[in-house]
């Protein structure tokens, strides 16, 4: 039996931490996830726009909007949660806009990221940098 | 009661710039005579729009003396630009000469000596006498007001913000926008707003369930033959920077997809001239009208910034027009089929003593005060310091709340918010209980006592330096540092948030602080639902009553790196 360096990295990582998931592993999952949806191929820019608050005013209800006209499937990504795949939406032939809507929460601070399979197989994605933060002194 | 005292020639920005293409030099009459309040007001009208503008008056009904920031750091783009400018550099910017009048408002240059001989600054009797002299000139003038109006006093707690509301009723605005106004809780701003005789602008609050617009976003004024749409912006931040618990269905968010819309929904009513009256902070304004096509003017608040001449953005002008009832804008434009051709812009000082009160406003706010008179003017103590706020890092009123923190609540290190609000005092004035709350005047004031571990503490620090120094300016929340007593820190402005704080050192023994280890710290002004302890400005008071007399020694606790 043999490891990729990618499966080495979650093992090692793993053993380290029992509790929460230490930050290579985290990242691995998130590339992983990626892989598996494009298949490896790389993802363009443009055709894809996300909308989220800059800074959360509640970090467990964060509203989170992605819209890629043409796409045949979104998902959305919070790389920095435990389990950073939040959603998987797949739009029939007869949809009226590729566009969803949902709230999630986020542990800490990180690039919300979304991808599209556009109508001709292609790759599109965005990430858009979300603050969670304690908060308490604006003046 | 008024002494006409001997004053350097100081008309602030007697600007008269035409044509969107640059900002001409700062008028600067050299001459030495007698400040008169024509000159202040002296103006040629222009155009046939006119816009007045006040913003972040804090509840301050009588004049303050106000000391300007002596740092005030830029990160990113916005280095080293204006309001980042302060002291010797920022008169040297706006060709004034130190010792002037302007040099008094717009500084902090020998404060204490100039606030002794030019007076205290303010007071909405004499920005009543300002407003109605615009709109001798120019009948209907629009007052617009930025917000931070029903708070900061004695009185705004005692009456729940009715003597601003009723005081600036009188001075007619024809809109106003919000963010502290939201601390007096949803029931009370509904019952206010209910009862206003203009409208409540805020096109970035959202119902937070459904997600849809919570308050009307703009008003739109027919004007000298032109439309005008006035789009308000609340503080974004505001369920954050401040208990969202107070306001619980309401969401913020600068929003700029909905700026955009707003601008492109009132271009489409036929607007001729769109002016957004903001509540952002300075750099997010200066972000959002680059990003933001279409926005002629914005208004600006929440930094409580003066600038003397506009900032142009683009084709987008953006005024500062200071805090505390210090300053009022003048903006003429000239504004031809849906085109600014030209403007003429005026910061204003309101010198206390030159600017005669108007009776009518200030005979209301005589008999709005009346009934606390004696809880007002009640000497608590003296101060041999000149007390202020402002600044990045720190200012006199919070060290010396931060060593009334610790000893009244036997602190190992006290947390005190970085408020910019506040007025100052200056050296060898009686303290009265109202200088006290109107540097801690809040509905949330409990001062708490919490055992926080090291590491805690260094977290709640560097999450608050990149609420302030985030290259970034849509992620920053517009307040100061958060001031600490009784241990040292070195920052570097430039790092990402997580490493800008070194040598945290607890200066009572000059030991590292140990990330381990667990401290007692007393602060104020928690966003926590619940938080217990006594109001910050008893236990302030009771601190100075025992001291009789008060001195703050020079703070040297903060290194700062990368400014």
């Amino acid at each position: 039996m043999t490891f990729t360096r990618r499966e080495a990295l979650v093992l090692g990582a793993g053993g380290l931490a029992t509790i929460t998931l230490a930050p290579a592993a985290m990242a691995a999952a998130f590339e992983d996830a990626i892989a598996a949806f494009t298949g490896g191929a790389a993802a363009g820019e443009g055709g894809i726009e996300i909308s989220a608050p800059e800074i959360a005013e509640n970090g467990n209800v964060v509203p989170v909007e992605v819209s890629a006209p043409g796409a045949e499937e979104i998902v959305v990504f919070a790389p920095g949660n435990p389990a950073p795949a939040v959603c998987n939406v797949k739009f029939g032939p007869l949809a009226g806009s590729q566009r969803l809507s949902t709230r999630i929460r986020l542990a800490k601070t990180q690039d919300v990221t979304a991808l599209a399979r556009m109508g001709d197989g292609s790759f599109v994605q965005v990430a858009r940098t979300v603050k969670v933060t304690v908060g308490g002194c604006g003046g | 009661m008024i002494s006409r005292r001997d004053f350097l020639q100081a008309t602030v920005a007697a600007s008269a710039i035409l044509g969107g293409s640059g900002v001409g030099a700062w008028a600067q009459i050299a001459a030495r005579q007698q400040l008169t309040q024509d000159q202040l007001l002296e103006f040629d009208t222009f155009g046939n729009v006119t816009l007045i503008h006040v913003t972040d008056i804090h509840g301050q009904l009588k004049p303050v003396w106000f000391r300007e920031p002596e740092v005030n750091i830029g990160v990113g783009e916005v280095r080293g630009l204006p309001p980042h400018v302060t002291g010797a550099d920022f008169l040297k910017l706006y060709n004034i000469e130190p010792g002037t009048p302007e040099a008094y408002a717009l500084s902090y240059e020998d404060f204490t000596a100039l606030a002794k001989g030019y007076g205290k600054m303010g007071g909405l009797d004499r920005v009543a006498t300002v407003v109605k002299s615009i709109r001798a000139a120019r009948p209907d003038a629009l007052l617009l007001d930025g917000g931070d109006t029903w708070h900061g006093s004695y009185t705004v707690m005692k009456t729940g913000a009715q003597d601003m509301v009723d005081a600036m009723n009188m001075l007619r605005p024809d809109a106003m926008t919000s963010h502290w106004e939201f601390t007096l809780g949803i029931d009370r701003v509904t019952e206010i707003v209910d009862s206003l005789p203009f409208p409540f602008l805020g096109a970035n609050i959202f119902d937070a369930e459904w997600d849809e617009p919570a308050y009307q976003p703009y008003e739109m004024f027919e004007r000298g033959g032109a439309k005008v749409a006035v789009i308000g912006q609340a503080f974004p931040y505001l369920p954050i920077a401040n208990p969202r618990w107070m306001f619980p269905d309401l969401s913020f968010g600068v929003r700029e997809e909905r700026m955009a819309e707003m601008v492109q929904e009132v271009r489409d009513a036929g607007a001729d001239l769109v002016v957004v009256l903001s509540h952002n902070g300075f750099d997010v304004d200066r972000k959002m009208a680059a990003q933001v096509p279409g926005i002629d003017v914005i208004l600006t608040g929440h930094t409580h910034d003066a600038l003397p001449e506009p900032v142009m953005v683009g084709q987008t002008l953006l005024i500062a027009s200071g805090s505390n009832g210090k300053f009022v804008s003048r903006l003429d434009l000239d504004v031809q089929n849906g085109q600014l051709l030209g403007f003429r812009h005026k910061l204003i000082p309101i010198f206390s003593d030159v600017i005669e009160p108007d009776g009518e406003m200030a005979a209301h706010i005589d008999a709005t005060r009346a009934p606390f008179k004696a809880e007002l003017e009640e000497v608590i103590g003296q101060t041999d310091t000149t007390l202020y706020r402002r600044g990045n890092f720190n200012g006199t009123w919070d060290d010396l709340i931060c060593n009334a923190l610790i000893e009244e609540r036997e602190a190992d290190i006290a947390l005190s918010p970085g408020f910019r609000w506040g007025p100052s005092l200056v050296e060898g004035s009686a303290i009265t209980r109202e200088d006290i709350y109107n540097a801690t005047a809040m509905s949330y004031p409990n001062a708490y006592r919490n055992e926080m571990t090291g590491e805690q503490l260094k977290v709640i620090l560097e999450d608050v330096a990149d609420n302030l120094f985030n290259p970034d300016p849509y992620y920053q929340q517009g307040g100061d540092m958060v001031r600490v007593g009784g241990m040292g820190y070195r920052i570097d402005v430039t790092k990402p948030q997580g490493e800008r704080l070194s040598d945290m050192t607890v200066l009572a023994t000059g030991e590292a602080v140990d990330p381990a280890k667990t401290y007692v710290v007393a602060g104020w002004a928690s966003v926590n639902e619940g938080t217990e302890g006594p109001a910050i400005f008893d236990l302030v008071e009771g601190w100075i009553r025992r001291k009789g007399t008060v001195s703050v020694d020079p703070n040297t606790s903060v290194q700062v790196e990368g400014a």
